[in-house]
């Protein structure tokens, strides 16, 4: 007798499942060809198993051993954590949030609001303030960008804060001229402390367009960590799985809701279950 | 970044130039292609599915001939039927016989329909109409102040009673300004929501209490192009708790394929509306399906 094999449903059922999650036709396609080559040579015939083998090769995808801590520790100036994205995924609450953590470490946090477009926006950043008790920088909506964060950052090098948090209009990273604006924002706050961290808010429910954000946004401020906001969503977030393994970015942080304490460090092994979980 | 779909139909079709006939194999390679094309758009993985099957069918049934550019041939099936789902019923607001209009603005968080109340307001005002935004998201921080600036932006009256930041009864708010409506003689009121998500079933509740107290004559499900698999999820989910008869999508100005608005039609069966494409009140439009196509299949 043939010994059991595993069947087409099954393999197209692991297929669905990743696609489903936004990893991408390209990843998973590949992934489940390694597997089906790997099962074959190792003589791998039941389900459960395969979908163990499934688990660990996603986990090794993401990569529990990426440095996925906040650089937020001042030196001789303070430690500068920019904070950029697309429109509407979650900078100005991952902000607030974030200085919520670095107020419970007890860090000394300031806020600096350069976004000067959006309708309120400087306003709503400074009420994020006001609740984890942290003070906002702000300048005249359509002031320039640029020098609200450089005055932000020279507000903190004064006042001897530990980090200062810079808030950044929501921009497509299509739109050249909004893209250069954000470079300029990183160079002017360079002149005084160094840029610690660069901070790309991508929201979960995003497809296959978050490599492109990330891509983009990378070459022009030098993304140092992602943050995968409304996981508390029906949406896995897939796509960060191509973006940590294209531009070697870890996701740092994960949102999970609109509340002061719904920011969490990324764990590997949470978010493929999650992603592995069908709805 | 990929190739178009017409590039590796074309490919997929070079070797069999002169042979005359398409076969079940080439038809299936051929549905391998548009459903990775699909994929790659952002399409709903069941929606592909259903949409592959449709299109072989036709591909079957259609005399195809590796002479006369099959590859040129399956894209306009392609294509016809993508226009076929996404304008079945293409259509704008419907006014209400007896005045105020109701419109309410549904959706995620952070998914455009704020800014959408003030491209909305502009444009009916621009027809002659007089619209009242109404704040009825008091909920994330400063929505109230930002629905004003909106407002003041497109030079329309912006009815907020409550200053939000969690202060407020939203179902109030909107209820009251259909009597401010009627009485100061506003024909049109748009309502503007927090953003929820669609598994939260506390706040989905809150919509529905919103959208009885307002009898809207359209709920707008408004939706963020950039949207991947989940799209499908978050409009059953929205359809479900609140119900809406159009759908808006917004910044098209960007690079994403924006497959979401195929599954959305497909699944949902109702109208894409407009479609918006910019930060700027005037960055707004009518849908324009066969647009929308030649978009998903990045052509
Ligand atoms: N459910 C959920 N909602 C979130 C999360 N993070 C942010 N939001 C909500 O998403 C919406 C947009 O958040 P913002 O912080 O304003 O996003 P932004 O990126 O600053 O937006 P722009 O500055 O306009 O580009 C708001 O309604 C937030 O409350 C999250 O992790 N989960
Ligand atoms: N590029 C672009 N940005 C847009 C478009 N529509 C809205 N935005 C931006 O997207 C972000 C979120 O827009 P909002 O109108 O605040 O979204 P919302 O749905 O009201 O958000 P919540 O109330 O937090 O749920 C803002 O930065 C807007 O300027 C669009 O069509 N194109
Ligand atoms: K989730
Ligand atoms: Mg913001
Ligand atoms: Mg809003």
């Amino acid at each position: 007798l043939s010994r059991d094999r595993i069947d087409e449903e099954t393999w197209e059922d692991f297929e669905d499942t990743l696609i489903t999650a936004d990893l991408g036709v390209g990843p998973t396609t590949e992934l489940v060809d390694n597997l089906r080559t790997r099962f074959r040579v190792e003589g791998v015939a039941d389900p459960a198993q395969a979908r163990e083998i499934l688990r660990s090769e996603l986990l090794a995808l993401v990569d529990p051993t990426m440095d996925r801590t906040i650089h937020a520790d001042r030196g001789d100036t303070p430690a500068v954590v920019m904070v950029v994205g697309v429109n509407g995924t979650g900078k100005t609450t991952t902000v607030g949030k974030l200085a919520r953590v670095l107020v419970a470490e007890d860090k000394e946090v300031l806020l600096g609001a350069a976004d000067t477009f959006r309708a309120a926006a400087a306003d709503q950043l400074e009420t994020w303030g006001g609740r984890v008790g942290v003070p906002t920088v702000r300048g005249a909506e359509g002031a320039d960008p640029a020098s609200v964060a450089f005055e932000a950052v020279k507000v903190g090098i004064e006042g001897e804060v530990d980090v200062v948090l810079i808030d950044t209009a929501g921009r497509l990273h299509t739109k050249t001229g909004l893209m250069d604006e954000l470079g300029k924002v990183k160079r002017v706050i360079e002149r005084q402390a160094p840029v610690s961290e660069v901070l790309l808010v991508l929201d979960a429910t995003t497809g296959q367009n978050g490599l492109t954000q990330a891509r983009i946004f990378r070459e022009v401020v030098d993304v140092t960590g992602i943050v995968l906001t409304k996981l508390d969503g029906s949406a896995k977030g897939g796509i960060v799985v191509q973006v940590q393994r294209e531009l070697g970015v870890p996701v740092k942080l994960v949102g999970l809701g609109e509340g002061v304490d719904d920011l969490a460090p990324f764990d590997a092994e949470v978010f493929v279950d999650a992603l592995l979980e069908v709805a | 970044m990929f190739d178009t779909l017409q590039d590796r139909l074309a490919a997929t079709f070079k070797n069999l130039r002169g042979k005359g006939r398409i076969t079940e194999a080439d038809i299936d390679e051929t549905a391998r292609e548009i459903r990775r094309a699909l994929l790659e758009a952002d399409v709903n993985l069941a929606v592909v599915k259903e949409f592959v099957a449709a299109v072989k069918e036709r591909a079957r049934s259609t005399e195809l001939h590796a002479a006369l550019n099959p590859a040129q041939q399956i894209v306009k099936i392609v294509n016809d039927e993508l226009v076929s789902i996404l304008g079945g019923e293409t259509r704008t607001v419907r006014f209400a016989k007896r005045p105020p209009t109701v419109i309410m603005l549904a959706g995620l968080q952070g998914a455009g329909k704020t800014t959408l109340a003030g491209k909305l307001a502009l444009w009916l005002k621009g027809q002659g109409h007089s619209p009242l935004l109404v704040a009825a998201d008091l909920q994330r921080p400063n929505a109230v102040n930002q629905l004003q600036i909106v407002g003041q932006r497109a030079g329309v009256h912006v009815f907020a009673p409550e200053p939000g930041n969690g202060v407020g009864n939203p179902i109030e708010v909107a209820k009251n300004s259909i009597a401010e409506a009627e009485r100061r003689l506003y024909d049109v009121v748009i309502v503007d929501t927090a953003g929820r998500l669609g598994i939260d079933a506390e706040l989905m509740q809150q919509a529905a209490d919103i959208r009885d107290a307002v009898r809207p004559d359209e709920v707008l499900f408004v939706v963020d192009a950039m949207i991947g698999q989940d799209a499908v999820n978050t409009a059953n989910a929205f359809a479900e708790g609140v119900g809406f008869d159009g759908v808006v999508l917004t910044k098209l100005d960007g690079d994403a394929r924006g497959g979401a608005a195929l599954s959305i039609a497909r699944v949902t069966g109702k109208p894409i509306m407009f479609a918006s494409s910019g930060e700027g009140q005037k960055d707004f439009d009518v849908f324009h399906p066969d647009r929308m196509a030649s978009r998903i299949l990045g052509m």
